[in-house]
């Protein structure tokens, strides 16, 4: 009789059956269901497979028993140690709640020298200044941004086009600098800009500052110009001169771009993403058309439909998986940020995916009249006439009134997730977010019925292509693997 | 390969009489002379300094001897030539033995605390054995101020440290406080850190450079248990590493490489890189042939060429998740070449060798080596390299 044991003696426990941990499941295909736990890894199983583990007979024999008890969907009685570990992977991910408001937007003017048709806010460049910030307001609002608890602070410059307004940028750089030396916080800074009137004034506050660029590239010049009108019809010309200088004066990974994308976008998503590798981009942000301001008074939001751009996101994605297959290194941010979700113990910060939802406690956005608003977006339906989402003034408002005053907290609650109809019980709510400033937009409810939300089917069918598309080819998976973890 | 200890020396009756004791060596003659009472002089070519507490001469240097009958004397066998200045060696005269306990010029020193272990792996290099050898940590809290204070890195291994309990807290303390500059690298299999209090314990004691290796062979408790052969011990080694991690602690995982562990190496990996993340470091190391390793040597033994193809997708899975990745024991010619950046040469100077297969190598100089004991057992494939890391013999064949 040898001193050692068998394996067999070891498995023994295993004989005595498992206990379900949380999980959810949805239907991947016709023939394969897709089952998350709280910590959102998930297994594709077949329907008989999924309805022997959830009724206790799997078993322990299987493949699947050990893929299953390895991701944490059950516990046996030889190993409960799966309980901490999911313990630790859902306070990973949940951590960076703590951290409260990061992102501060200042809009420094809505004037600006673009008139293009989509853009929800903008007013026409001239020379008064009724729509500019006022130091004054910027003081208040950066009293506010101090306020928040967060170790890491990013303030963002949003127009218009903030540069029109350059006196104001300078003035809370430096300011907020000078508050930074006692606050010691991480603090960083972005103009996004069209770049059309950067200048080497600019550029050298940048670089003292360490400022980064964010600008608008939609694609080929012809479709960025028409999306783009300005004086010139040379918008194109313009910011590519301008990522290049940006590029030459501040360092190649200071600048990115951001597309919008737009009836004339569909269907040229390839020649869209060979813009941005032949501007030496290290990827692209495939972004769909946001419902609000002009973009829906124009009929563009109207102009194709979600399977249209489905198809518009998909048809890119796999030109630029082919890419990274053959070799090149390039990223779908979209992507990326839905498999740092899948693929990572982390939880990206970004506010449009993320339950309880970003307005507010993920980005906070400081209008130039100093109303401040939850989102982004809440500001442009604002200029619709919908001040649903508009948290307070700087000037009349406390930090108390406006962080945890009922006009936040009420769609937060709302819209949870993980309580929300559909959402609660939905197998990809790990990767998912809430977004109730959308689904006020478009369904008038915080919450929104799910089933006739653009938001959860072009969400869905985003969740299913990455894992059909991982599952079916290794190297595929490889690549996600590389992008999950660029974070 | 170089020994260690040796025994039947010859001590002069002054030597013969005097008690066991760690010294310093020196072949100094300037030594001042306050030190030199406690330290031993490497006697070389005649010349006899006065006043050290030893003298240590090769075997020829029994003329000097003669001149040296008050003093205390031990003759040194051929295979101890290589003491040198700085070295730290245990005298047991009683026993006419000499065990070397740190050599200066070696970059692998370690010190084994005991040979008690809680687990009884199927594969242990140094097989437990329940014995009462409490006295070989106070030998070693002993010998830590004698270590010279620029040592990059010092081991801890066993059986399992943390079984002596307060005793293994006081060696880490000592080792903070003689020697902080010094990385202390302790091969545990965190089994007692389940309690909290043990982590709180080495936590508080602040090491400025500690890293705890840690083995975990499988994604599956009860496979690691097997291999491990104690029941149970999966889930307090995982839950020690969380708490050692808690406590701000280095943590290296550790994964030997056999026919219990190789199939499922991915799902290893994706367990690691999502569980363990924030592991500082994870080292996948070929089987050591040496211990439980032979007896056990049918269950474990896999060539590592037809285990390459798990072993490389568990790498390619740990570095995207951009974790610190090393493959230790393991050959240039039977890795996939996308493994190579990995490989370390870890096999230590006195146990590193090569095959006759190797002859006309030329990547031995980055090549990790085997074990002396892989004559056991080595892989039939082994096939020399020229500089461009091509098979020679196709190259040939070829032209
Ligand atoms: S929005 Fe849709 S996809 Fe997202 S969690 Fe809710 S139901 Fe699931
Ligand atoms: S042949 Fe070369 S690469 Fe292979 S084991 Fe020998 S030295 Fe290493």
């Amino acid at each position: 009789m040898s001193r050692f044991q068998q394996l067999a003696e070891f498995e023994r426990p295993l004989a005595a059956g498992y206990e379900l941990l949380p999980f959810h499941f949805t239907a991947l295909d016709d023939d394969n269901y897709v089952a998350t736990n709280v910590a959102g890894e998930f297994v594709v199983l077949t329907r008989p497979d999924l309805e022997a583990f959830s009724s206790q007979s799997l078993p322990h024999t299987s493949a699947l028993y050990d893929e299953l008890k390895s991701k944490h969907f059950l516990i046996d009685s030889d190993s409960d140690v799966a309980i901490d570990l999911l313990a630790l992977k859902l306070r990973t991910k949940l951590a960076p709640l703590a951290n409260f408001t990061g992102l501060h937007m200042f809009v420094a003017t809505l004037r600006c020298e673009h008139s293009c048709p989509y853009c929800q806010v903008s007013r026409a460049n001239d020379d008064r200044t009724e729509f500019d910030m006022s130091e004054a307001t910027a003081l208040k609002a950066l009293d506010l941004v101090f306020r928040s608890p967060n170790p890491a602070i990013k303030v963002e410059f949003q127009g218009g086009e903030p540069l029109l307004n350059f006196p104001l940028v300078r003035f809370v750089v430096e300011e907020a600098k000078r508050r930074n030396e006692a606050e010691r916080r991480n603090l960083a800074f972005v103009i996004a800009t069209n770049l059309a009137v950067i200048d080497d004034e600019i550029l050298d506050f940048c670089r003292t500052h360490a400022i980064l660029i964010s600008t608008s590239l939609d694609g080929p010049a012809d479709l960025h110009n028409k999306n783009r009108p300005r004086p010139g019809h040379d918008s194109h010309a313009r910011a590519v001169a301008g990522i290049h200088a940006c590029r030459s004066a501040l360092g190649r990974d200071q600048v990115a771009a951001l597309m919008t994308t737009t009836a004339g976008s569909l269907g040229r998503v390839r020649e869209i993403i060979d813009e941005y590798v032949s501007l030496d981009f290290d990827g692209i942000f495939l972004r769909p058309l946001s419902p609000y301001g002009f973009a829906m008074k124009t009929k563009f939001y109207r102009g194709y439909d979600q399977a249209r751009w489905l198809d518009f996101y998909f048809e890119g994605l796999d030109y630029i998986i082919d890419l990274n297959l053959s070799g090149f290194w390039f990223i779908e941010h979209y992507a990326a940020l839905i498999l740092r979700k899948m693929l990572t113990p982390f939880q990206p910060g970004y506010v449009d995916l993320i339950s309880p939802a970003g307005i507010g406690i993920g980005a906070i956005a400081y209008n130039y009249d100093g109303d401040v608003y939850a989102s982004d977006e809440s500001r442009m339906l604002a200029e619709m006439g919908d001040k649903t989402f508009c948290l307070g003034n700087v000037h009349t408002h406390s930090f108390e009134d406006i962080f945890l005053g009922d006009a936040l907290l009420g769609p937060l609650e709302a819209s949870f997730a993980g309580s929300a109809p559909m959402c609660s019980w939905c197998a990809f709510e790990p990767y998912c977010g809430a977004d109730p400033v959308f689904h006020h937009a478009t369904q008038a409810d915080f919450v929104g019925k799910k089933p006739l939300s653009a938001y959860c089917n072009r969400n869905m069918a985003i969740f299913r292509g990455l894992i059909q598309r991982m599952r079916s080819n290794p190297d595929v998976r490889a690549v996600f693997e590389r992008w999950a973890n660029l974070g | 390969m170089i020994a260690l200890s040796a025994a039947q020396l010859s001590f002069n009756t002054p030597g013969a009489d005097a008690p066991r004791q760690t010294i310093f060596l020196s072949d100094n003659p300037g030594r001042p002379m306050p030190l030199r009472q406690r330290e031993g002089f490497l006697v070389r070519d005649g010349e006899v300094p006065e006043g050290f507490g030893w003298y240590l001469l090769h075997g020829e240097a029994t003329a000097v001897a003669a001149r040296l009958a008050n003093q205390r004397v031990v003759l040194l066998p051929p295979e101890l030539d290589y003491l040198g200045d700085g070295d730290v060696v245990r005298l047991n005269p009683e026993r006419t033995a000499l065990r070397v306990l740190y050599r200066r010029s070696s970059p692998h020193n370690h010190f084994l605390l005991t040979e008690r272990c809680n687990n009884y792996c199927l594969m242990c290099s140094q097989p437990p054995r329940n014995v009462n050898d409490g006295w070989i940590i106070d030998e070693v809290i002993e010998a830590l101020p004698l270590i010279d204070r620029d040592t990059v890195e010092l081991g801890i291994t066993g059986g399992e440290p943390t079984l002596l309990g307060e005793r293994f807290f006081d060696l880490v303390r000592s080792a903070k406080s003689f020697l902080p500059d010094t990385a202390l690298h302790v091969l545990t299999n965190g089994r007692l850190f389940v309690n909290p209090v043990q982590a709180e314990t080495l936590g508080k004691i602040n090491h400025p450079d500690l890293m705890l290796g840690i083995p975990v062979y499988s994604d599956l408790a009860h496979v690691h248990d097997y291999v491990v052969q104690a029941d149970g011990a999966y889930d307090e080694t995982i839950r020690g590493i969380l708490n050692l991690k808690r406590e701000r602690q280095k943590v290296e995982i550790r994964v030997v490489l056999h026919k219990q562990t190789y199939a499922r190496l991915p799902q290893l990996a994706e367990f690691i890189a999502r569980n363990l993340l924030f592991a500082d470091h994870v080292a996948l190391m070929g089987l050591e042939l040496m211990g439980f390793a032979r007896a056990n040597l049918e269950e474990l033994w896999i060539d590592p060429v037809d285990y390459r193809e798990e072993l490389t997708a568990a790498v390619n899975i740990l570095s995207r998740a951009r974790m610190n990745v090393s493959l230790y024991n393991l050959q240039h010619c039977l890795l996939d070449r996308s493994l190579w950046p990995f490989a370390r040469r870890s096999i230590s100077d006195w146990k590193q060798e090569y095959m006759p297969e190797c002859d006309g190598c030329e990547l031995r100089t980055q090549c990790a080596g085997f074990f002396a004991s892989a004559k056991y057992r080595y892989s039939d494939r082994i096939t020399p390299l020229d500089g461009s890391g091509w098979p020679v013999r196709n190259q040939k064949a070829g032209g």
